[in-house]
């Protein structure tokens, strides 16, 4: 049984590390679950970051005329909220759930590149302290006929041409300073990130799955996240080479935006939004699997609908290519394209219904169990409902191009992204809570947590759909007195300030649930995939032999049997079953070996911000530093021995 | 990328490193994409200004674009030679492949640096950046591939050879190979010939 395998001794300087615990077993690890427990924490990080600049933006609007900060600084804001929030909190908050259940669900050991895996995970650190660094080494720069330098301050040294970097005012004239730089070059670097992750959760999915389960037998999140990866691998190409002409434009004296050199502005935004509504399926359809999950646990029911809900997914990512013009219906598009995108806008909402109702059908009829992430769940829905449908009325291009640019768009899209991808990744984070540490968090922190957020963000986002309609204009820095919009911009202001103590409750209750929380058993919520066949906290080796799926749902079935009315009956032999997989879990009977830890991923990704900062500075030494670190990573990468396998059982026997 | 015994490497029976290329080349069909729509967009507009037909050589670039075809075919040779275990005729073929890359991407330089000369700059117009990015993002795939092969080709002189089932894959390699070079056979017609 004992398998020791003798190093390699040729290749003794390129020894693998091999701590299990402390700092380096974190920095080396391609452990799919330490990999993804880093991307939650750093992306809760810069989802705090991100809610303290929409506080700080929302400080400015609650009065009339206020100066609580400069027009430049106002413009940074809102532009570090929105980049920070789709590409630094939501998206990498997703990826950690990826990251931890992918594997689990189908039964893997583990990614199927797990040091690609690593490498994703520091190169999305690597972009976004780059980009962050702006603040420090960035620049605003004033722009001929804007605000002057004086006004900037430190807060202003930050990129300020919005998330969606329109051109010509992202280009080097209206934005002068290195700022818009950082942004354009840390995109560049998420985005890789997240292609390298989309290849490998494709590859993952098609071909590690365990023995039985066929496609048909996923788990939804599972379904949901193979939807998402191919969305990443076809948009980000596209605004990677947008990002490029950026740059080009910026650096080295090309037009491809600037009118001047024969260029087109408008490209720009056909390229930003081809790749930017794809982005927003990304930020969503991982709270849709989620929800799918949770749904039919604490409803006691089967999911309504599972193929439909599977191929609804697949049906928004796909359509989700074909409307991406109506972001620009107020720019020059014709008419017949505007009515090309109105209808396929239309189309788009019809998969999403499918998914409502499949929804609702699962939990109707079902004996509600209503704990937190349950009750995340079901906000959801409804929050994710009235941003569907004010979402569908941007469909009807007149009405649009009076909203565009208004406050009815900010509601609409925080209603989608907040109340929808939030809550789903709330209602996650609670849901899984029990598997990732072995406890349990407690329940009524929890449920306050949910209705101080229910309330804050209804308080918030409300309002704006009247502010809106009613002619404030988006990324206004400041309105008058006389335009009467200062009582419902005082109440968003207090709902916003409702949602950061909503926060607040979230990490009292998270910190103290992880240290004096209730031992979690491993299948608490009653469940029905297979990451709760294992124990809590999950083991390294995930699964002690590989699951054999018979069906979908196959824990369930294990678990009950359905009598003559379709009504589930627990079986006998449960309490039994669930005994003997504890047992199972803990004690591998065979030696298992997990790949090994690596120092190259963090190597070779933190050699691109160097190669970074050396565009932006025309530095030699910084390029030939950045160059070093990726031949040392690249090279380190192909020849560290991989026979030298690390045997769990080793040291016991 | 080691699990337990039992466990299913594959479940679609293709080997996880080559789907993960066949994954990747999809995306890159993208990139070049977006880039193709970029030129051919500017191509037909009217801008004042020197354009590529005025300083391009067109026999030059046939011939470095046969070179860089037939180095499709040294590739299939490399594959087959270490499919029959020959590694002699695999580290022959394999070094013949990156030297017709090396000589394209000679071509290359060369022709960038005529096209400068005759005042074709990268900031002179919209034609010449999309023109440069275009083709010098295709240039830069040929780089890499050819370090690619050159890295194989060393790992060929150790002593247990080159093998189709570990280590960097040659046929992994092959595919990236082939991809670059149908990708210059749309960009030859479409940047060139139309």
């Amino acid at each position: 049984m004992t398998k020791i395998i003798e190093p390699d001794k040729r290749t003794n300087i390129f020894r693998r590390p091999s701590s299990e615990y402390g700092f380096w077993s974190w920095v080396t690890t391609v452990d799919h679950k330490k990999i993804g427990i880093m991307y939650g924490y750093a992306a809760f990080f810069f989802l705090l970051v991100g809610g303290l600049e929409a506080l700080i933006l929302r400080i400015q609007l609650a009065q009339p005329d206020s100066s609580f900060l400069s027009a430049a600084e106002y413009n940074a804001m809102f532009t570090m909220h929105g980049t920070t929030m789709v590409f630094l909190a939501i998206m990498p908050i997703s990826a950690a759930f990826f990251n931890y259940l992918l594997p689990l669900q189908i039964g893997a050991r583990d990614v199927a590149f797990p040091r690609l895996n690593a490498l994703s995970f520091w190169l999305w650190v690597a972009g976004g302290l780059f980009l962050y660094s702006t603040f420090i080494f960035g620049t605003a720069g004033a722009p001929e006929g804007g605000y002057l330098a004086e006004e900037v301050g430190w807060l202003g040294n930050a990129p300020s041409g919005g998330w969606f970097g329109y051109q010509p005012n992202a280009g080097f004239k209206y934005s002068p300073g290195t700022a818009m730089d950082y942004w354009a070059i840390g995109l560049q670097i998420l985005g890789i990130s997240s292609l390298v992750s989309a290849f490998n959760f494709i590859v993952t999915i098609l071909n590690m799955r365990t023995k039985g389960m066929r496609l048909m037998r996923m788990p939804v999140f599972t379904w949901m996240t193979f939807a998402v990866a191919f969305l990443l691998a076809f948009s980000l190409p596209i605004i990677a080479i947008a990002l490029f002409y950026v740059t080009f434009d910026r650096q080295f004296g090309t037009s491809f935006f600037l009118t001047e050199g024969g260029g087109d502005p408008i490209l720009w935004q056909h390229l930003f939004w081809l790749f930017g509504h794809p982005e927003v399926y990304i930020l969503i359809l991982p709270a849709f699997g989620i929800v799918s999950e949770i749904l039919p646990t604490f409803s006691r029911k089967p999911l309504f609908g599972y193929a439909a809900i599977v191929f609804a997914g697949f049906g928004i990512a796909f359509v989700g290519f074909g409307v991406w013009a109506h972001h620009m219906f107020a720019s020059a598009i014709s008419p017949v394209a505007q009515a090309g995108f109105g209808l396929s806008t239309m189309v788009i909402a019809v998969p999403t219904g499918v998914k409502i109702f499949n929804w609702l059908g699962t939990i109707w009829g079902g004996k509600l169990n209503l704990k937190t992430p349950m009750l995340f769940a079901l906000g959801f829905i409804g929050m994710f409902v009235i941003g569907g449908l004010s979402g569908v009325t941007h469909s009807i291009v007149p009405a649009d191009t009076q909203q565009t640019d208004t406050y009815y768009i900010v509601a609409h899209f925080h209603y989608v992204l907040f109340g929808g991808a939030l809550f789903g990744i709330f209602g996650g984070l609670y849901y899984w809570f029990p598997k990732v540490w072995g406890k349990m968090y407690n329940e009524t922190l929890g449920q306050i947590h949910f209705w101080l957020m229910t309330i804050g963000m209804n308080l918030t986002f409300g309002p704006m759909h009247w502010l809106g309609l009613q002619g404030q204009v988006r990324r206004t820095w400041v309105y008058a007195e006389e335009t009467n919009l200062g009582f419902w911009n005082l109440i968003v202001t207090i709902g916003a300030f409702i949602l950061g103590l909503s926060i607040i409750v979230f990490m009292a209750n998270w910190i103290y649930s992880k240290r004096k929380g209730e031992k979690a058993p491993f299948d608490p919520w009653d469940a029905r995939t297979i990451e709760w066949t294992i124990p809590s906290p999950t083991p390294v080796w995930n699964f002690s032999k590989a699951p054999d799926i018979k069906s979908l749902d196959d824990f369930w079935h294990a678990k009950y049997d359905e009598d003559e009315e379709g009504r589930a009956v627990r079986k006998d032999t449960a309490d039994a079953l669930l005994l003997e997989l504890e047992e199972e879990g803990l004690n591998p009977k065979e030696v298992i070996e997990l790949p090994n830890p690596s120092y190259f991923p963090i190597i070779l990704a933190f050699g691109l911000p160097f190669l970074g900062y050396a565009v932006i500075y025309r530095s030699i030494s910084l390029a030939l530093a950045g160059i070093v670190l990726l031949l040392v990573g690249s090279f380190g990468w192909a020849i560290e021995p991989l026979e030298e396998e690390f045997s769990m059982k080793e040291e016991e026997e | 990328m080691s699990s337990g015994h039992e466990y299913p490497h594959e479940s679609t029976g293709v080997e996880t490193r080559k789907l993960g290329m066949w994954v990747f080349l999809s995306t890159e069909v993208l990139f070049f994409g977006t880039l193709i729509t970029t030129f051919l967009l500017f191509k037909g507009r009217n801008f004042p200004g020197i354009k590529l037909t005025d300083v391009y050589d067109i026999p030059f670039t046939s011939i470095s674009s046969f070179i860089l075809l037939m180095s499709s075919l040294t590739m299939v040779l490399a594959h087959n030679a270490l499919e029959n275990e020959d590694q002699e005729k695999t580290r022959v073929w394999l070094l013949a492949t990156a030297m017709l890359g090396a000589i394209f991407l000679a071509g290359q330089i060369y022709e960038f640096t005529e096209f400068y000369h005759k005042g074709f700059e990268l900031s002179t117009n919209i034609f010449s950046s999309t023109f440069y990015v275009l083709t010098g993002f295709h240039g830069l795939h040929v780089f890499i591939g050819v370090v690619f092969l050159i890295a194989l080709w060393a790992i060929g002189q150790r002593q247990q050879g080159l093998s189709l089932d570990r280590g960097m894959n040659l046929e992994f390699i092959a595919l990236y190979w082939h991809f670059v070079d149908i990708v210059w056979i749309v960009l030859f017609t479409v940047v060139y010939l139309i």
